[in-house]
């Protein structure tokens, strides 16, 4: 991995500023979806894309890509806005988002958009496919990694935790998961609706290897998942902490926000918001 | 067939089935079938895969992990993560074998099934074990009785239900060599085996096993012998002369062979080891209520759920023995139109 340069940094900020005006430019086109996370998830996603993962848009095929499993597919706008933003598909293709025999379903499939590995929207089944995949690529010495983008709420799901002794079990330190803990889930907060915490000896007890970092913080997330990476004989997870809605300050933190999508003049409002932040980005850095 | 001059011995040995009215037929558990077909897939490609939620020995897993050792993966009691791990085994290549209970694979993994094997188009084999109320002293909450129809009403999916443990093996052969998600369902006790080496299998293709125009016998699963016993006792003392189908492949179901045999016969029983609502014979029904609408009688159990017994107890109870076969063949014999009388 070539080391961070401040103008990369810049470089991916500006990015990431381009996925959320992806994100709310493809909600409003749908008229419906989901916000909240898509937006919180923007700075992971970049990372991901821009820097962490070994993939090539020219070929979403290729036998040694990296994985990117989207376990909670609610969050799809981000993935989507990200794949175009980097060169998967035209940005243009975003405005097709839920609608008729679009490839950018609601809740992604695979089979219409095969770069997006799995089809997911049920909740909690994104690790256990992840933890499958990391299995036959070690069964067959395939160097490629299985990182995993979860929600805090699905970890109320059991299928998750089954996953999660699996991932132990078999010393998979090819998977690297995503906790995108914002807090929040469809009823309310999720410490008021089951409550996760404490997540991080969670997972400690299940032997997993565990980081935690802000996760709308671009070079924190980096450094924290290139030391995850190095983790020998483990599988990982990466709490990132994150603000629902991170980005357009009337969502940021609002709950309400978590599965409904932005009108004409909320949209209005939030591209404003958006692209004064990223004037400010390409200025300051 | 050890001898015979009549027309039903030609069905019979057109599918090289064995003397299924002698005396010593082989009793061997279908899930022993899928035990050896199993080995022999995963010698033929190593990509072929085990994995397995504790039950190795039930499910008759144990000669799979002791001949691929490499290829066996144990999961402990998780039947939803059995079908997602499998689903992405199957995305670098795999070609994966999940085992367990009917009842828990697909009873309690059925959204997995839905959304990573069928939807997601995922190259999945799912063994299901124990079905039926033949799994005996277990009991109902042990007993599929609804798989067939959880299974049947997924887009993608293919069903086989084999009729002994030897069509078990080839089924389960069959399946592996065919890409796509796929349920394979069979019993625990020991039943007859009625055909051979040499019987022909194919997925989709339904088998004449008797011929005869009065009535058509539409089966599957075990519960084939008992149509064929009925079959001859109806002959024997009725002289109701009765056609057998080797049903199979209940997904994707050979509709020909369905259409063809009410159009020879005019009437059709069904039998299944299996609710009757939704399974194998709903599916016939909804076959002929389109194309060529007959009588047809269901055997099968009855919108109930089991209990615990002897097996074949069991199936006399809740009315799939081969009295309750004939008596609803004399029904759908009764109920046929008759002739036209100018």
């Amino acid at each position: 991995m070539q080391p961070l340069t401040p103008a990369g940094l810049t470089e991916l900020k500006l990015k990431a500023n381009d996925v959320r005006q992806g994100i709310i430019r493809a909600l409003l086109a749908a008229g419906s979806g989901h916000s909240a996370g898509p937006l919180d998830m923007s700075d992971v996603f970049t990372a991901l894309y821009g820097y962490l993962m070994r993939h090539d848009p020219a070929k979403p095929d290729w036998p040694q890509r990296d994985r990117l499993i989207l376990s909670c597919g609610h969050i799809a706008p981000v993935r989507y806005s990200a794949m175009a933003n980097f060169g998967y598909f035209p940005l243009d293709e975003l405005l097709t988002l839920r609608k008729f025999g679009t490839r950018l379903q609601g809740h992604p499939e695979r089979v219409r958009l095969p770069a997006v590995e799995t089809t997911s929207g049920p909740l909690g089944e994104g690790l256990a496919q992840a933890v499958g995949m990391a299995l036959g690529a070690k069964m067959d010495g395939k160097d490629f990694r299985l990182w995993v983008v979860t929600s805090d709420a699905e970890h109320q799901c059991g299928l998750h935790w089954e996953a999660v002794l699996t991932g132990a079990k078999f010393a998979l330190d090819n998977v690297t998961a995503i906790v995108d803990r914002n807090f929040i889930q469809i009823d309310g907060s999720t410490e008021d609706v089951m409550p996760l915490e404490p997540l991080v000896e969670k997972y400690r007890a299940f032997n997993w290897e565990v980081f935690e970092c802000d996760g709308n913080d671009i070079a924190a997330f980096i450094e924290t998942a290139a030391r995850a990476t190095q983790t020998v004989g483990k599988p990982q997870v990466i709490v990132a902490h994150t603000v629902p809605g991170k980005g357009v300050s009337y969502m940021e933190g609002d709950y309400t926000w978590h599965g409904k999508a932005p009108n004409a003049q909320q949209a209005e409002e939030a591209l404003r918001e958006l692209t004064a932040a990223r004037e400010r980005i390409a200025s300051d850095g | 067939m050890a001898s015979g001059t009549n027309v039903f011995d030609d069905a019979a040995r057109a599918m090289h089935l064995v003397d299924y009215l002698g005396a010593e037929l082989k009793q061997i558990p279908t899930r022993n079938g899928f035990g050896e077909g199993v080995i022999e897939a995963g010698s033929r490609d190593r990509n072929v895969l085990g994995i397995c939620a504790d039950l190795s020995e039930s499910t008759r897993f144990e000669g799979f992990k002791k001949a691929h050792p490499g290829q066996y993966v144990e999961l402990g009691v998780s039947e939803q993560m059995l079908v997602a791990m499998a689903g992405g085994l199957a995305a670098v290549g795999k070609i994966p074998w999940i085992a367990s209970y009917a009842m828990f694979n697909p009873g309690r993994s059925w959204e997995q099934v839905r959304t990573i094997m069928a939807l997601n188009e995922t190259n999945v084999k799912i063994a299901g074990a124990h079905a039926g109320v033949s799994v005996g002293p277990d009991g109902a909450t042990h007993q599929a009785i609804e798989d067939i129809a959880i299974m049947r009403v997924i887009p993608h999916m293919t069903v086989v239900v084999p009729c002994d443990a030897v069509q078990t093996k080839k089924a389960t052969l069959a399946l592996s060599a065919a890409w796509g998600p796929a349920y394979l369902r069979f019993g625990r006790e020991k039943s007859a085996v009625v055909t051979t080496g040499e019987t022909p299998f194919e997925i989709g293709k339904a088998q004449t096993f008797r011929e005869g125009r009065d009535v058509a016998i539409v089966a599957c699963g075990i519960l084939v012998y008992n149509a064929l016993l009925a079959a001859d006792r109806l002959a024997r003392e009725a002289g109701i002369e009765c056609a057998v189908v080797n049903n199979h492949t209940v997904k994707p179901m050979d509709e020909a062979a369905i259409v063809d045999a009410a159009r020879a016969c005019g009437a059709i029983v069904t039998v299944e080891e299996h609710q009757k609502h939704a399974g194998m014979g709903s599916r016939v029904a909804e076959i002929l209520a389109q194309r060529l609408p007959v009588p047809i009688e269901m055997v099968g159990v009855d919108d109930t759920f089991g209990q615990s017994g002897d097996p074949a107890e069991l199936i006399e109870f809740y009315g799939m023995g081969v009295a309750s076969i004939e008596a609803a063949v004399r029904r759908a014999h009764r109920r046929k139109k008759p002739p036209l009388r100018l």
